[in-house]
């Protein structure tokens, strides 16, 4: 026990030191975790042997990527995006596998160990460009967007990948492999399937396939529902993860890649209302058990061969950054993408990714690629990636700066559309906001608490999750980076302070608009941060109240005059309350001074509203003046 | 005139309820925001629900020499918010009255848009009255509160003809500049139907506004 207690702590720290130095650099967490790796690995050796064992846990947490992976396509958009998903990206993956594919040929390498090699090369690093773009604001540039595409396809292209390398395996390779397996302990994997006749194993194999869509439709949001009207926030956790281990479960019976179970059931959930909460549930595990897995690539890097083959290694990385920044640079021209955009483009995605990694070591695994060969790939690999910054730098330093002038004066967009609105709380009061803010064509996240609340709303076509909205990783996953602004309109009075509190301290550019219950919560939100607040039951009163004032026999307009002249009065009173609420002790916010105040306040707005018009030049608000009678006399 | 002569200072009162359809307008009033001397006001972001803040816009109204009302011409007038505006804000013994006062010896001058053309603005076109005489009810507004009043500024067909604008903005940079210098003589353009016809006699003073 002590001595995994041990193993977990010399993982943790190293990651806990390196991926936020990395970050800070400029690297990104994977090169940090890689860098981790080799550090607690090759250099100093406090961890050794057991790496690849726990690799083997590790690559669960590919299995959950491909799962958020999935979770984020929903069908819709995908159809949306087919021109320069499929074109674009299917284009870039076919032209650099083949072409990195020749090279392998090149060097001697069997056609299959060489297509291997070419489908590894062909994906490039999501992890490190998306948060490259986003730590530099390029995420909306079109060379960002572009890049996504690309990255997209590759992420699904993973799937077939997947499907398709374990084809490939190598005769001799198996039959080692076999010839090691049965002289060593029996290893053989729980299966069910094995024994079963062709035809049996499809059926098999559809069944589960088709089970997981089905089930996933229909079965998973009851189950949800049901879970999430418990309350219990753990249980829900372990609901995401028993969903997404039992997809990985049953597509491992059959023979199938957990992998692509799990990518599938992500797919089918992605227009659930339960997405952002499933994504902000298994967004940790998954990150941890990623990072565990970069780390043992970093520990299992072998320095002996980096350094007997540093020239060879240092060119097949130059050549990869060559072929593939050129295929890009071809179909940027292509596609028509102009001027820094296609640079962008072309150097962004030029290195190789974490799936390659992944490929790699599942590559050896199927006896697709010769361990020495995947020794010296993975290191081509790695370096790849360590170089990406060099070239967001040159993109930067260098070439930015000469098409700075043609950017300039590019218009931006329209206000409206690309500004997003995160709606926290969808009851009687959010639910106006958000149909005002729609019907002008405003995209709004809407996150409540309510799982029946959200249901009724996806009824009628409002885009809505469910969740905690106080909870800071949902925030997250509802965008609150890029938000533009955020209505808080939740039913609990001390969370909503709470999470005004939290988001103006955290993210400060995001504008916060309140609902208050009474004056006293009204003062407590504008206290916490936020920038604009209202009273729920104020100005529905005022037109109540105006009303009765019509229904009495005052002149609709001098009841609008009226109406309008009280809250004047009002805000400005408002105003030197709050004042003199803030300077008020604590939990005893309402001191006699400041019910003074009030009463005073309630004086001025009774003497705005009594004085006459022709009253001097000090009112709030005044109508039209008529000049005094005979007034005419004095012009000549 | 030399370059370090203090200038007048222009208020400027744009009123147009639908921005985003505004063509020849909304340039203007970018171009004139970006004028240190001129007080760029857009009265319909201001007062939305047409509220007019009477004791804001007095106060305006003393702190600058020139006033400019500048809108689209909506049924031969102002759009309705600067109409209000002229219905509270020039209050008696504000703007008129025995201690009415307040506007002596200040310059009113209106820049306007219309979408007919030049020749509709007759007494043979089909508007039967040239922009000037339809402005007539200002330009006693300004006799009646003292104020010395200019024939308007204005673009025709300003819907329909794409090169005049650039023209017009030129033209309009050049009036704010004679504007705050007091470049323009009163004997020259009082009878003019428009004042875009004294521009071109006037010195270019871009340059100037260093």
């Amino acid at each position: 026990m002590t001595e995994y207690f041990l193993q977990a702590f010399i993982y943790l720290a190293a990651a806990v030191i390196a991926v936020p130095i990395a970050k800070k650099l400029g690297l990104g967490s994977v090169l940090g975790y890689l860098i981790a790796g080799v550090i607690i690995g090759p250099v100093t050796h406090l961890v050794g042997q057991e790496t690849a064992t726990i690799q083997h846990f590790a690559e669960f947490g590919v299995v959950m990527m491909l799962f958020l992976v999935g979770l984020e396509l929903a069908p819709s958009m995908l159809w949306q995006m087919r021109n320069r998903l499929f074109g674009l990206g299917g284009l870039q993956v076919v032209i650099s596998t083949g072409l990195v594919a020749c090279i392998a040929l090149l060097f001697e390498q069997p056609w299959s160990v060489a297509l291997a090699i070419g489908l590894i090369f062909s994906l490039s690093s999501t992890a490190i460009v998306l948060q490259t773009f986003n730590e530099k604001g390029l995420s909306n540039t079109e060379g960002g967007r572009n890049a996504f595409s690309v990255l997209l396809m590759q992420d699904i292209a993973v799937i077939p990948m997947l499907a398709f390398i374990p084809m490939l395996a190598l005769p001799d390779l198996v039959a080692a492999a076999e010839g090691l397996q049965s002289s060593a302990e029996h290893h053989e994997q729980l299966n069910l399937v094995a024994h079963l006749p062709t035809w049996a194993y499809a059926i098999a194999i559809l069944a589960s396939i088709g089970g997981v869509i089905v089930l996933g439709h229909f079965l998973s949001r009851p189950l949800f529902h049901y879970v999430a009207s418990s309350g219990l926030r753990e249980i829900f956790v372990a609901t995401a993860l028993l969903l997404v281990v039992g997809i990985a479960a049953l597509m491992s019976l059959v023979g199938l890649s957990p992998a692509l179970g799990t990518f599938l059931a992500g797919v089918v959930l992605a227009n659930s209302e339960f997405r952002h909460e499933l994504e902000s549930n298994i967004e940790p595990f998954k990150g941890l058990l990623l990072g565990l897995f970069f780390i043992t690539v970093g520990a299992g890097i072998n320095f002996e061969i980096l350094a007997n083959q540093a020239l060879v290694i240092g060119l097949l990385t130059l050549a990869v950054i060559v072929v593939k920044a050129s295929v890009l640079w071809g179909l940027a021209v292509m596609f028509r993408i102009k001027n820094s955009n296609r640079w962008l483009f072309s150097l962004s995605l030029a290195q190789a990714g974490e799936f390659g990694f992944v490929l790699l070591s599942f590559s050896v695994q199927q006896h697709v690629i010769p361990t020495d060969v995947a020794t010296i790939l993975q290191l081509v690999v790695a370096l790849s990636m360590f170089l990406t910054p060099v070239l967001f730098i040159l993109f930067e330093h260098v070439i930015m700066p000469r098409y700075q002038a043609d950017t300039s004066n590019q218009s931006y967009d329209d206000i409206g559309h690309s500004a997003s609105v995160i709606i926290a709380g969808i009851g009687r009061f959010g639910q106006i906001v958000n149909r005002l803010l729609v019907a002008n064509g405003v995209k709004t996240v809407v996150l409540d608490h309510e799982a029946s609340q959200v249901e009724n709303l996806r009824k009628i076509e409002i885009q809505s999750y469910f969740g905690d909205a106080t909870r800071p990783d949902l925030l997250h996953t509802a965008g609150i980076e890029n938000a533009k602004l955020l209505i808080v309109a939740i039913d609990n009075r001390e969370q909503a302070i709470e999470l005004i509190k939290y988001v103006k301290h955290t993210y400060p550019k995001v504008k916060i608009l309140a609902r208050a219950f009474d004056k006293g919560h009204n003062y407590e939100l504008l206290q916490a941060g936020a920038d604009y607040t209202v009273n729920e039951t104020y100005f529905s009163a005022l037109e109540l109240g105006a009303e009765a004032m019509t229904e009495l026999g005052f002149h609709p307009f001098e009841t609008e005059q009226k109406k309008y002249a009280f809250c004047q009065t009002e805000a400005a009173a408002s105003n030197q309350l709050y004042q003199q609420w803030l300077g008020g002790s604590e939990g005893q916010k309402f001191d006699p001074n400041y019910r003074k105040l009030f009463m005073q306040m309630e004086e001025s707005i009774k003497q705005a509203m009594q004085r006459d018009r022709m009253d001097k030049h000090d009112g709030a608000e005044r109508g039209w003046t008529p000049p005094p009678k005979n007034y005419e006399k004095g012009f000549d | 005139m030399s370059a370090n002569q203090v200038r007048k200072k222009i208020l400027l009162l744009f009123a147009h309820p639908s921005q985003k359809r505004s063509e020849v307008n909304l340039p203007m009033f970018e171009l004139a925001k970006s004028l240190d001397f001129v007080t760029c006001v857009d009265l319909y972001s201001e007062y939305p629900r047409h509220h007019i803040n009477i004791n804001r816009e007095q106060q305006r109204l003393v702190d600058h020499d020139i006033v400019i009302f500048q809108f689209p011409f909506y049924w031969y007038s102002t759009p309705s918010l600067l109409k209000e505006w002229q219905d509270l804000v020039l209050e008696y013994n504000f703007a008129y009255g025995p201690d009415g006062t307040a506007l002596h010896g200040k310059t009113l001058i209106c820049a306007l848009s219309a979408g007919g053309a030049e020749q509709a603005y007759r007494a043979d076109g089909y508007n039967h009255f040239t922009v000037r005489e339809l402005l007539q009810p200002l330009e006693q507004t300004a006799r009646l509160t003292g104020m010395r009043y200019l024939p308007p500024f204005a673009i025709f067909s300003s819907r329909s003809t794409e090169c005049q604008r650039q023209q017009h903005l030129a033209n309009w940079r050049k009036l704010l500049e004679a504007l705050s210098f007091e470049l323009i003589n009163d004997d020259k353009v009082a009878e003019l139907t428009t004042i875009n016809d004294a521009l071109p006699a006037l010195p270019n003073l871009a340059s100037m506004a260093v």
